[in-house]
């Protein structure tokens, strides 16, 4: 069932492709029909920084079936050096020691699998620089 | 000139230590830790496998070669962990990194030796004039028994390589394969683990697959061991490289750079092409490489490079071999490893 939505989301999720206003400049991620600045609808793809500083972040203790061997794991905002904000889990790290403002780079990880033999979803994540 | 025009390796940060392993199974750690010469293994994040690591790989070697991914004519992964029985791990990688979609890919298997095989494939389309650019990588996550030997050895881990003919910083100067059927080490399908065939696994397999692809290869290329700085052999554990490389006429210091085993283990089709690629973090121009890999089955591929003076461009572009060996590790209990490597039986 998610396969034609994961699909769809491969530019973002694996080459962080967003979309800038031919008109404003002003960068969407995820792209979107309409700038939400300046209303025009010409757009040309960009690809973000893989670089960011971390906003805020929160530990998710009690997950979600899927997330449930992986707990305690850090989610955090990501500001990225383009000044874009991604969410995004954060990897490699026991999140007692994340701190705001800590460096990260968004590195290509399996996010989820559908069930034990559907497809495996891959995208990003976040691990200390 | 034909040969490799970016290179890069990726370690996971998770490892255990080999006494950990023995302990679980009341085995003497100073046994192991001596007979077989490894001290603690790379182990992959619940969230890595062979397409991650290949990635990450894969990114290092792009901002060495420092070219367009869309150049790249051939995708190879060679691997026994490819995460789909049916699906190309290459073709998540193409995407991850803008490489195609007008590009050949292909995953390879070969036990140990499936990075060599998709290496030497690149390097021969390349050569041919085919394509300008095409990229090999040999990654694993390995699979070892609970209990068996090859838990103390099987690790995470790879190297991929982007040949072409333009700014070559390592030359591929002769090839040579050397391939027969020797049941040494197997997996039948819809295992979970491989078997192998015990002391079978040394001398009618592992060093007779090395020493004749080396000895036609030294024999081909009318090169001596001692005109090498540098020489690496698939690293099953950290004795066998030891070993064949004594029989070959290599020194101790030849392949110590290369000799990454007992402190990463073995990444089966990454192993070789993971230590040639700590070889050319440190190599300087014109130095000679010496590789031989080989894969249970079996058989084995040996290459002789040499290192061009554009080496010293790409070297620090992107992250060292021996920084992810020695830095920034986690270590694991055994059952955090267990969970980690899903030995934990659990309700769908």
């Amino acid at each position: 069932m998610i396969t034609a939505r994961y699909h769809r989301e491969i530019p973002q999720r694996y080459r962080l492709e967003a979309a800038k206003c031919s008109s404003c400049g002003h960068v969407s991620f995820p792209p979107r029909l309409v700038c939400p600045q300046c209303k025009a609808r010409k757009f040309e793809a960009v690809n973000l920084s893989d670089e960011g500083t971390i906003v805020t972040f929160t530990v998710v203790r009690v997950a979600s079936d899927k997330f449930s061997k992986e707990t305690p794991f850090g989610v955090g905002i990501v500001e990225l050096n383009d000044g874009v904000r991604v969410t995004a889990q954060i990897a490699d790290v026991h999140p007692d020691e994340l701190k705001v403002g800590q460096k990260v780079k968004l590195v290509f990880r399996r996010v989820q699998e559908d069930g034990k033999a559907g497809i495996l979803c891959y995208g990003y994540k976040a691990v200390l620089a | 000139m034909v040969g490799i025009v970016g290179y890069g390796a990726y370690l996971p940060k998770y490892r255990i230590k080999a006494e950990v392993i023995a302990q679980q199974w009341g085995a003497d750690p100073a046994a192991i830790t001596r007979g077989l010469q490894l001290f603690e293994k790379t182990v992959p994040g619940q969230d890595e496998d062979t397409i991650t690591i290949s990635v990450a790989a894969a990114r290092s070697a792009l901002k060495r070669a420092r070219i367009n991914p869309k150049d790249i004519g051939a995708v190879y992964i060679g691997s026994e962990s490819h995460p789909y029985a049916v699906k190309p791990s290459g073709t998540i990688l193409i995407d991850a990194l803008g490489i195609g979609p007008h590009v050949h890919v292909a995953s390879y298997e070969f036990a140990c030796k499936a990075g060599s095989e998709a290496m030497y494939v690149a390097y021969s389309h390349v050569k041919s004039g085919e394509m300008k650019y095409a990229l090999g990588i040999g990654a694993d996550t390995s699979q070892g028994a609970p209990g068996d030997a090859l838990e103390y050895s099987a690790s995470a881990g790879g190297a991929a390589f982007i040949m072409g003919s333009e700014r070559v910083v390592a030359e591929i100067l002769f090839t040579h394969s050397y391939t027969s059927d020797t049941p040494d080490f197997w997996r039948r399908e819809g295992e979970s683990y491989p078997r192998h065939g015990g002391r079978f696994t040394g001398d009618p397999a592992y060093f007779k697959h090395i020493m004749g692809a080396a000895q036609a290869l030294l024999e081909k290329s009318k090169m001596k061991p001692e005109d090498f700085a540098y020489a690496v052999f698939h690293m099953p554990n950290g004795k066998f490289p030891q070993e064949v490389g004594k029989r070959l006429g290599f020194t101790k210091q030849q392949l110590e750079v290369g000799w990454v085993v007992p402190w990463m283990g073995n990444t089966y089709s990454g192993s070789s092409p993971t230590g040639l690629a700590g070889i050319l973090d440190v190599a300087k121009p014109n130095d000679l490489i010496f590789m031989v890999s080989f894969g249970s089955g079996a058989g084995s591929d040996g290459f002789v490079y040499r290192v061009t003076d554009e080496i010293t461009n790409v070297q620090d572009r992107a992250p060292k071999l021996r920084e992810m060996l020695d830095t920034n590790k986690i270590h694991l209990n055994y059952g955090e490893y267990a969970k980690f490597r899903r030995k934990i039986k659990l309700n769908d």
